[in-house]
């Protein structure tokens, strides 16, 4: 990366070509990483009440069960409330964390911010088991408030990571700069920071909101048949109701998720070729 | 890192004093929220699995004495071995193509890595649920060949095929990182010097990669060791992995300090490996420097 310039006096654009081997290998792969998903497609238009692949017949009838059933439909709505809830949550108080890492001197900020990492790196169902553990105690399983507490949990480390990525191409002299034409701390944060880390903090809440709206460990042990988020949902028709609604739901989830993710992928590219 | 734009000289100790306290208070309702509803509940199933019913090493004693959970720990490391080493295998090819092909190709071949890992991963065990069916079409595959019931449903070899699918984007993504800082200039050197592709990419370019190569297995080994959704829809009670142990003695039976006690068992053997990998790398790094010199 350092030495480079000076040792190799013309990098060529164009680089080697990748060999025909690798190519297949790699076609193989992607084939690998997108078949499996793609296949509940055909799945959730099947006429038939069973998982059997290929689906025998043509039916839309998963799609207007997904749609007219209120255990459906209340599970996406919860999921909605939730992953919103949490996420504005996670990103209000990963936010100011991330600007406190950033203002720390070096030793604690490590340490800070291994600690607020410690929700990613502890395996998922260690945390549910001991949320679970706590929300009986406190009486909070099947309410909205544990859901939000436990996913904010688990978003905020990616809120944290977000912006931290933005703030570090921040120059702090700017906030010096506010608060010398007399601007207090608040106000010198919400006109001057803010809006120049304004893209991290935006993907920090959408990867939030997609952490809560995906995550399915804990809202298993939280969930009660009064409130069930759509993961859990989803689960239950797979492990004990094979009800193929699940097939039709999958595929509204991935097709919304593949919207999303292709968009993210291509637009910063556009804009960079702009 | 950016230009400076304004270069202001350090101005008066007032403000950098100002800016120490609020630094506290700005770090603090995160602090609080993770002590309450993290750090709490996970005191709290230690604690219990120490204390209750009664004070002692019970708990851990018949983690070991069950006669189930050595099993199934070492079942677990299988699966987790097995994920890791098929991921690496699958995906360094894969992520070495992303740093040689056009911009275009990366941006397509990134993707491809992305919206699996994006994808609820419900829906993906789901696919393979499919999949690995009685008559499923794996299964259909095999009876082609003549081979009759091959049902990876409920076994924790079914587990581990749909655990590589899931994992391959924790190991593409680490390993694209490390592999796109490779100074290319250093093959063309070696080749220059008269050595051969396969020459030059044993000696200068997989030694440079080990970095990546050991960060994508901790972290693919490490998740799927703690993994809960795939193996609990798709393997079953009687090859079950330590984390649907830890599930099912909460789910089944309230036994929370029982469940503490597997999960301190999972989590200290997480970070062992994980201790054990970072050392291996450490001790691996300056004898490279010392090679490439």
């Amino acid at each position: 990366m350092n030495a480079s310039v000076n040792t190799v006096p013309m990098r060529p654009r164009r680089q080697k070509n990748v060999p025909v081997w690798l190519r297949a290998w790699n076609v193989v792969v992607i084939a690998l990483l997108i078949l499996p998903v793609m296949i509940v497609i055909p799945m959730s238009f099947s006429g038939a009440r069973n998982f059997s692949f290929p689906p025998k017949g043509f039916s839309l009838r998963w799609y207007e069960n997904f749609f007219s059933s209120a255990k459906w439909m209340d599970s996406l709505l919860a999921s909605l409330q939730v992953g919103v809830l949490s996420a504005v949550i996670a990103t209000v108080l990963g936010t100011l964390a991330a600007v406190a890492i950033a203002r720390m001197s070096p030793r604690f900020s490590s340490l800070l911010s291994s600690v607020y990492m410690a929700p990613m790196i502890v395996p998922g169902v260690i945390f549910a088991v001991a949320i679970y553990a706590v929300f009986l105690r406190w009486q909070l399983t099947g309410g909205l408030f544990g859901f939000v507490a436990a996913h904010t949990m688990l978003a905020l480390p990616f809120v944290i990571t977000s912006v931290s990525s933005s703030l570090s191409g921040y120059n702090a002299g700017l906030t010096t700069a506010a608060s010398s034409l007399g601007a207090g701390p608040v106000k010198a944060f919400v006109t001057v920071t803010l809006p120049l880390i304004l893209p991290g903090v935006v993907s920090g809440f959408v990867l939030a909101f997609v952490t809560s709206f995906d995550e399915s460990v804990v809202s298993l042990f939280l969930a009660t048949p009064a409130l069930k988020t759509l993961p859990v949902n989803m689960y239950d028709a797979i492990a004990t109701e094979i009800d193929p609604t699940v097939s039709a739901a999958a595929t509204l989830v991935i097709l919304v998720t593949t919207i999303v993710v292709v968009l993210a992928q291509v637009l910063p590219g556009r804009k960079k070729r702009k | 890192m950016t230009t400076q734009i304004l270069s202001i000289p350090d101005s008066s100790k007032s403000r950098v004093r100002t800016g120490a306290a609020s630094v506290g208070g700005l770090a603090l309702p995160a602090l609080l929220a993770l002590g309450v509803f993290f750090v709490y509940p996970l005191a709290l199933i230690v604690w219990l699995s120490f204390t209750s019913p009664e004070v002692g090493l019970g708990h851990y004693i018949s983690l070991f004495t069950d006669g189930v959970t050595v099993t199934v720990m070492l079942r677990t490391l299988a699966v987790g071995l097995i994920v890791g080493l098929a991921t690496l295998v699958i995906g360094y090819p894969y992520a070495y193509s992303m740093t040689v092909v056009s911009p275009g190709w990366r941006t397509v071949m990134m993707t491809m890595v992305m919206l699996p890992f994006w994808v609820n991963i419900i829906a993906r065990t789901f696919a393979w649920f499919i999949l690995e069916n009685r008559g499923g079409l794996i299964d259909q595959l095999f009876q082609a060949f003549g081979i009759e019931g091959v049902v990876l449903l409920n076994t924790w070899g079914g587990v581990a095929v749909a655990m590589v699918q899931v994992m391959l984007p924790f190991m593409v993504l680490p390993l694209y990182n490390q592999m796109s800082t490779i100074d290319r200039g250093l093959l063309r050197a070696a080749a220059s010097l008269g050595a051969k592709p396969a020459a030059s990419f044993a000696k200068v370019y997989f030694p440079l990669s080990l970095t990546g190569v050991m960060s994508g297995f901790s972290l693919v080994f490490v998740v799927t060791l703690g993994f809960y959704i795939t193996p609990a829809l798709l393997g079953s009670p009687d090859q079950a992995l330590l984390s649907q142990i830890i599930a099912t003695r909460v789910q089944r039976l309230l036994d929370f300090p029982g469940a503490g006690a597997a999960g301190m068992l999972l989590l200290v053997v997480t970070l062992v490996i994980l201790g054990v990998l970072n050392w291996i790398v450490r001790r691996a790094n300056p004898l490279m420097k010392k090679g490439s010199a």
